[in-house]
């Protein structure tokens, strides 16, 4: 029947569809460059998708994430930028990128578990304090002159493939087998299906949300390092608004913001299918503005096709 | 409502029934979960589109296309969860929908709400005050302002949906009381219940549905409650209760002098191989008892004695760890995960059983789901469809299932028959009954005196927290039993 298999796979076949369509319309389109050029600009929001679909599986929400990548940019910059050998500042600045985001998430963990203060009002607060923190870091201005290599991390290629492509596919990968073949992963379903039946049923859910949120943290985290690289600077006002893209991302790709429902490959198609939009539209010479209007219409009309039950 | 018929993909809830009611009729309508009654109740009422079939009022043909449809034609449903805003006071929840408007302006008209909710709730004989929010009142008052939302639109027929399985005998002495006037006033009611005993005291005609079809309709007076079960179950069933031939052994769980919120200096012990009741009114604590030992509330003071040793459960997790399980009253809500299938749901709790280190076992975690579904008996016998395709006694034997899975030392049931049909209920006490032949200590919460009788070793009885008393079987009662349950009431 034909329902079912467009319940299954909605989403991936308006990814399908719209691949043909650009494909058609523009010849530009299907060139590898061109693919790779995509991959490439969503690998930075899709790494953070990943995360972003394990904290809304678990009926949370984690609005931290755009002020967490700018954060963690301007402290793994800022460590760079001390004087060790190049080896020494590059753990340096991962260890001080992750161990922010897995602070972020791990406090927003204690206060939503501990106080049960709803996820939308923790993260929110924690969005502004690290924002507010990388502005006071920085006195406002970027963290630039940093040593040559670091730009390898988000600039390099590794076979030809862009290596932020690279991790994304490894992340996504990775949080796919914890969702669908770990004990950790049948638990998220299941906090996120029906909390206090979690509880009853021996799950120590407060543990769950604590470690979901920290993921989340450090994917963040990781994908302001990528986009530090990327700048070759570390931003303060970098990943501003990144939380609304991460989350259509992950919404577009079936997963239910009531929680215990969705897919993480879901969200990487999710991502793509916006990706590929912004992509295709702008190798048709379409204003940026206008892009934003249909992105939006877009991510409606994926979420209905979501929708769409017998 | 002639030649009903309703599909749902791969079975056929409804396969052409036909059901009359005459004026100031209290009809009864009986089966097993499964049947079809809801199914049927809910097209009546509009809440579903049937596939075939015809619906007549007063000899004319009508279409109930949605409920405020079925309202307008003066059929009214009360569903088991009542539909009730909580936040909303018993006024406002009575009127909701049509509430009154100052003329002229588009404001609501509050004096007539509670001038409207008042007289009509005086209707019915309540007085509690009707600024109350119905989230502070009990259940039994949550029904009566269902009730008098229904009255308010002026209801002709009346469906009620197990309208006693919350209420205590008082309460439903109360509610039977209102159906006989109703009755006189000429409403017709639908009364759906599994309470064989409580269809002979209220309704004057019986239907009994099977499989989705009708078995029988008769007056009330002309059938006896074997006759019930014979044409619910298709088949004689020679006992209610499984025989018992049971020894216990040495004591396995010790609780003394417990005290927590809501309960009062317990002291129990359960005995190996033993079933051990706990009877009591709503309210008397028993669910509490069974949450604090299973770690899910916390206890102020008292300890716990497990197989010798004694353990401090802070969480239901450390407690399954300990052997200790608990089949909640609530299994739809505190239960079940209605999200996802059937073996999920079945090996949630002992994960670590199908799972090397922290990956699991897909392949033994199927073959395991799927003898539980055996054992159980559960239908269909699809370990992977969703659990809310499933009918509430297949329903409850995921839980079962999920428990068994456990292994636990200890279990304790609440309320484990609530809302189950006769065939599925007498599976569930021949399943304790091997529970407690294995050696497990078994407790058994029930509102349901005869299963009490019939199926316990112990009967311990609960009053406002305290426990009032342990009767031996042969020695108990439905009178002691009352008596001690009612001690401080």
């Amino acid at each position: 029947m034909i329902t079912p298999t467009l319940k299954r796979f909605g989403v991936g076949l308006a990814l399908v569809i719209e691949l043909l369509l650009f494909g058609i319309i523009s010849p530009y389109f299907f060139t590898p460059d061109n693919l790779l050029n995509v991959s490439l600009q969503i690998s930075i929001t899709a790494i953070i998708a990943a995360g972003m679909t394990l904290v809304i599986l678990t009926g949370g929400i984690d609005l931290s994430v755009g002020s967490v990548v700018a954060c963690a940019g301007v402290l793994s910059a800022m460590a760079l930028k001390t004087d060790v050998s190049f080896t020494v500042a590059m753990g340096l600045a991962l260890l001080a990128g992750i161990t922010l985001g897995a602070a972020s998430g791990g406090a927003a963990g204690f206060f939503v578990t501990r106080f049960e203060i709803a996820p939308f009002i923790v993260t929110l607060a924690l969005m502004t304090v690290w924002r507010g923190t990388a502005f006071v870091l920085t006195g406002g201005r970027p963290v630039w002159e940093l040593p040559d290599g670091f730009s390898m991390l988000g600039g390099g290629r590794l076979l030809g493939i862009p290596i932020p492509s690279i991790l994304m596919v490894a992340v996504f990968a990775l949080i796919h087998v914890l969702l669908n073949y770990t004990r950790f992963g049948r638990y998220v379903y299941a906090v996120g299906g029906n909390a206090e039946a979690a509880r009853l049923a021996g799950i120590n859910t407060k543990r769950i949300l604590v470690e979901v949120y920290t993921i989340s943290g450090v994917l963040s985290a990781l994908s302001g390092i990528l986009l530090a690289s990327r700048m070759n600077s570390g931003q303060p006002n970098a990943g501003i608004m990144y939380e609304l893209d991460v989350i259509a991302a992950v919404v577009v790709g079936g997963t239910s913001l009531s929680g215990g429902r969705g897919t993480v490959i879901g969200t990487l198609i999710g991502s793509m299918l916006i990706g590929v939009l912004r992509n295709g539209l702008n190798l048709l010479n379409v204003g940026s503005y206008v892009q934003q209007i249909i992105v939006g219409v877009v991510i409606l009309l994926a979420v209905l096709l979501d929708r769409v039950r017998t | 409502m002639r030649d009903i018929v309703k599909q749902y993909p791969g079975v056929r809830a409804l396969d052409g029934v036909s059901f009359d009611l005459l004026p100031g009729e209290v009809h009864a309508l009986v089966g097993e979960n499964g049947a079809g009654k809801s199914t049927l109740m809910k097209i009546l009422a509009g809440a579903i589109p049937g596939d075939a079939g015809v619906v007549e009022l007063d000899g004319m043909e009508v279409h109930p296309k949605s409920p405020a449809a079925a309202q307008a034609l003066g059929i009214g449903i009360i569903y088991q969860d009542f539909k009730l805003v909580p936040e909303l006071t018993a006024a406002e929840n009575i009127l909701l929908g049509h509430e009154p408007v100052r003329r002229g302006f588009p404001f609501l008209d509050a004096g007539q709400i509670y001038r409207q909710a008042r007289s009509v709730l005086e209707r019915i004989g309540e007085t509690f005050d009707v600024h109350t929010p119905v989230g502070f009142l009990t259940t039994a008052q949550r029904q009566m302002v269902e009730i008098a939302k229904a009255l308010s639109r002026s209801v002709r027929i009346l469906v009620m949906d197990e309208p006693t399985a919350p209420l205590t005998e008082r309460e439903t002495e109360n509610l039977f009381r209102i159906i006989r006037n109703l009755r006189t006033e000429g409403v017709s009611i639908i009364y759906i219940s599994h309470r064989l005993e409580e269809i002979f005291q209220v309704a004057d005609r019986i239907t009994v549905l099977r499989d989705g079809a009708v078995v029988a309709t008769c007056p009330v007076a002309e059938a006896t409650t074997a006759d019930l079960i014979r044409w619910m179950v298709g088949r004689e069933m020679e006992q209610e209760f499984p025989a018992v031939r049971r020894t216990y052994a040495g004591e396995i769980l010790r609780i003394e002098h417990l005290s927590t919120g809501r309960l009062r200096d317990v002291s129990l012990s359960l005995h190996r191989g033993e079933i051990l009741g706990i009877a009591g009114l709503v309210g008397a604590g028993r669910s509490d008892l069974a949450r604090a030992v299973f770690g899910a509330d916390p206890i102020d003071e008292g300890s716990l004695v497990l197989e010798g040793r004694p353990i401090h459960p802070r969480s239901p997790e450390e407690a399954i760890r300990a052997g200790i399980g608990l089949l909640t009253e609530d299994r739809n809500n505190q239960g079940l995960f209605l999200k996802r299938n059937v073996r999920e749901n079945i090996t949630i709790s002992g994960l670590g059983r199908v799972a090397h280190r922290i990956f699991l076992d897909l392949k033994r975690e199927r073959e395991t789901a799927g003898r539980s579904v055996q054992q159980l008996r559960i239908k269909p016998p699809n370990p992977e469809a969703g659990v809310d395709t499933l009918s509430g006694g297949n329903r409850q034997k995921v839980v079962l299932a999920r428990w068994l899975f456990t292994r636990a030392r200890v279990m304790i049931f609440d309320e484990p028959t609530i809302g189950i049909d006769v065939g599925v209920k007498y599976e569930i006490y021949v399943l304790m009954n091997e529970l407690a032949r294995d050696g497990v200590g078994v407790i058994m919460i029930s509102s349901d005196l005869p299963e009490l009788l019939g199926l316990c070793d112990r009967i311990a009885v609960m009053c406002d927290g305290r426990m009032t008393g342990v009767l031996a079987r042969g020695e108990a009662t439905r009178e002691n039993v009352m008596a001690l349950a009612t001690a401080f009431a």
